[in-house]
């Protein structure tokens, strides 16, 4: 049990902490933010796996990044406009546009349920050979990484105040204010799912390129993991600004990664891992209510003691 | 001017649940216009903000509004000119951003056509709503980049208030707006729509089921019941007219005795 963690381990769960952590800022701008539960995400996630993989392996590693988000950003269109102009709510939207999503990836991926992106240079690879030395070499994947999300927190933070960011988060806020404020919601929702989903399109693309090859149903179960490391995150700075609060989902979407490898490493057999996953996610939700029931346990029982003693302080002046 | 022409509107046509909650409405409103309007619960007084505002487009008639036809506009697209409170002090701010970026996204209003949406809040709005937010002389110019969840009813009712009027909108429309604060507090945002409304001379619609306040403020009292305006009095008439008058000519314009706690409770109030 001396070697719980190796610096590989650790490694890999930082990479994929990281890649997860940009589906948890997709969730964080469409749930936290526009407080609409998107569900399309798990679709969204792989279609951008598989339409960066195609073009990748057409020898275009980085061109498939703008492609990848591209295609996020209309899969959100069509989950935004079925709910702000169709009046589907906006969860049925999300499922909908979900499950067309595996026919479409189907498609993209040339009607195979498996590509391999073997042999084609990756942007991982392309920026390991930046590097000198063999040990540097080995932290490329994860400084790359950490550049990209550092772009998209400091963009996500100066989107968000700007006057038509104002006008998301008020969207998520206040309706009723917004639509007093001139502001059209169903264009700031749009827009915002657009964003949030070109967000899950490039995960999607990373992690592609990251595993070398994409699979039919590697988006499984995403939204769960994403909205957990969410949750986490949004634990770290709460009530604070839209910087800080990106860099806790960042944090939190990392946290979650290292729980996970620290379970496989206690000897947790693969099948039990959905299990695993959906403890932590319902943990990380509980957490916070559990907490002020122990609280108020506590202080209830503070009150009755002192209500006790007083009254024993009475009876004995009494007699 | 605000012009309202034969609107009607039923709510779930042809069902049990038929409501005609507009009937054939028509009413004139002169620039500086301030009305007041009673009516018992039902009476279609919200529905008629609705209608104004753009919630819902009504089944006949017309809306002009300055001699534009609005009828069909959009809600927020008609909003640029409409300024609306609620009587839940919740609903007219976003709690989660500061007082600051709240105001900003009011002031959206004035600089829809010459800015660009990705302009941030420049220093020069800054001093404006840090102006704007002292002459309500409730300390808020110091808590600008404070969440408006943070504030009490009063005072977001008033940063409402603000808001609303922060770009001189054409049409005020109040909706019980002090209803749910507690009387001292409602007589500051009373006294500060009334500053407000008389500076600029806004034309303005508030509802109200204070009998005193119906009579009181503004020049002009109109009465609701099922869909109809049946009382519209203003000038020396009103200045005549007492809340004994008033509440007679409400239990006439019904055809039945008072039946509204809320309107009778505050009769006796001052």
């Amino acid at each position: 049990m001396g070697k719980i963690l190796t610096v590989g381990i650790a490694q890999t769960a930082l990479v994929l902490g990281l890649i997860y952590a940009l589906v948890a800022l997709s969730l964080f701008i469409s749930f936290s933010i526009l407080n609409i539960c998107d569900l399309s995400t798990d679709g969204c996630y792989t279609l951008g796996c598989a339409v960066g993989a195609m073009v990748t392996i057409s020898g275009h590693p980085i061109l498939a990044i703008p492609a990848a988000m591209f295609a996020g950003v209309c899969s959100g269109f069509i989950t935004a406009i079925l709910q702000t102009h169709f009046g589907v709510q906006s969860i049925l939207a999300g499922i909908i546009v979900n499950t067309g999503l595996y026919t479409v990836n189907l498609g993209v991926m040339g009607f195979s349920s498996n590509v391999s992106l073997f042999g084609s240079d990756t942007i991982f690879d392309m920026f390991k050979r930046l590097f000198p030395t063999k040990e540097a070499k080995s932290w490329s994947t994860v400084i790359l990484l950490l550049l990209i999300l550092l772009i998209v927190c400091l963009l996500i933070h100066w989107f968000m105040s700007t006057r038509l960011g104002l006008s998301i988060r008020a969207t998520g806020d206040s309706p009723a204010m917004v639509r007093a404020s001139s502001i059209n919601p169903a264009f700031t929702i749009i827009v915002g799912l657009c964003v949030s989903n070109s967000l899950t399109g490039l995960a999607g693309c990373l992690v592609g390129q990251y595993n070398g090859n994409c699979d039919i149903n590697l988006g499984t179960g995403m939204v769960t993991v994403a909205l957990a490391s969410l949750i986490i995150g949004e634990m770290f700075f709460k009530g604070k600004g839209i910087l800080l609060r990106t860099f806790g989902v960042v944090l939190g979407s990392c946290l979650y990664r290292f729980i996970m490898s620290l379970a496989l490493r206690l000897n947790v057999p693969t099948e039990a891992f959905k299990l695993v996953s959906a403890l932590i996610v319902a943990i990380a939700i509980a957490a916070p209510a559990a907490k002020n029931m122990i609280l108020l346990h506590f202080q209830k029982k503070k009150q009755l003691e002192k209500h006790r003693d007083l009254t024993a302080a009475k009876q004995g002046g009494d007699r | 001017m605000l012009e309202i022409r034969h609107v009607s509107k039923t709510f779930h046509p042809g069902t049990v649940n038929e409501k005609v909650a507009l009937d054939d409405v028509n009413l004139v409103l002169e620039d500086g216009d301030f009305a007041t309007i009673v009516g018992s619960n039902g009476a279609g007084k919200s529905t008629l903000f609705n209608a104004i505002a753009g919630s819902f487009y009504p089944d006949a008639g017309n809306i002009l509004l300055n001699g534009k036809e609005i009828t069909f506009v959009r809600e927020h697209q008609r909003s640029v000119s409409i300024g609306r409170l609620f009587q839940d002090p919740l609903m007219g701010t976003a709690p989660h951003m500061t007082i600051e970026e709240n105001l900003a996204i009011a002031y959206l209003r004035a600089s829809q056509k010459h800015t660009t949406i990705f302009s941030r809040i420049s220093k020069k709005e800054k001093k404006l709503f840090r102006e704007q937010l002292a002459l309500l002389d409730m300390g808020l110019e110091d808590r600008m980049n404070n969440p408006v969840g943070l504030l009490s009813g009063g005072q977001r009712q008033a940063l409402t208030l603000l808001m609303a009027t922060m770009v001189t909108p054409e049409i005020l429309l109040l909706d019980e707006h002090t209803a749910a604060l507690d009387p001292a507090t409602a007589d500051k945002v009373l006294n500060l729509t009334k500053q407000i409304v008389d500076e600029r001379k806004i034309t303005c619609l508030m509802v109200t089921h204070n009998m005193n306040q119906a009579l009181e403020l503004g020049n002009r009292t109109l009465m609701m019941n099922a869909g109809h305006i049946v009382y519209d009095v203003k000038g020396e008439e009103r200045s005549k007219l007492s809340v004994e008058d008033l509440l007679q000519r409400f239990a006439e314009g019904a055809g039945e005795a008072l039946n509204n706690d809320r309107v009778l409770l505050s009769a006796g109030q001052k």
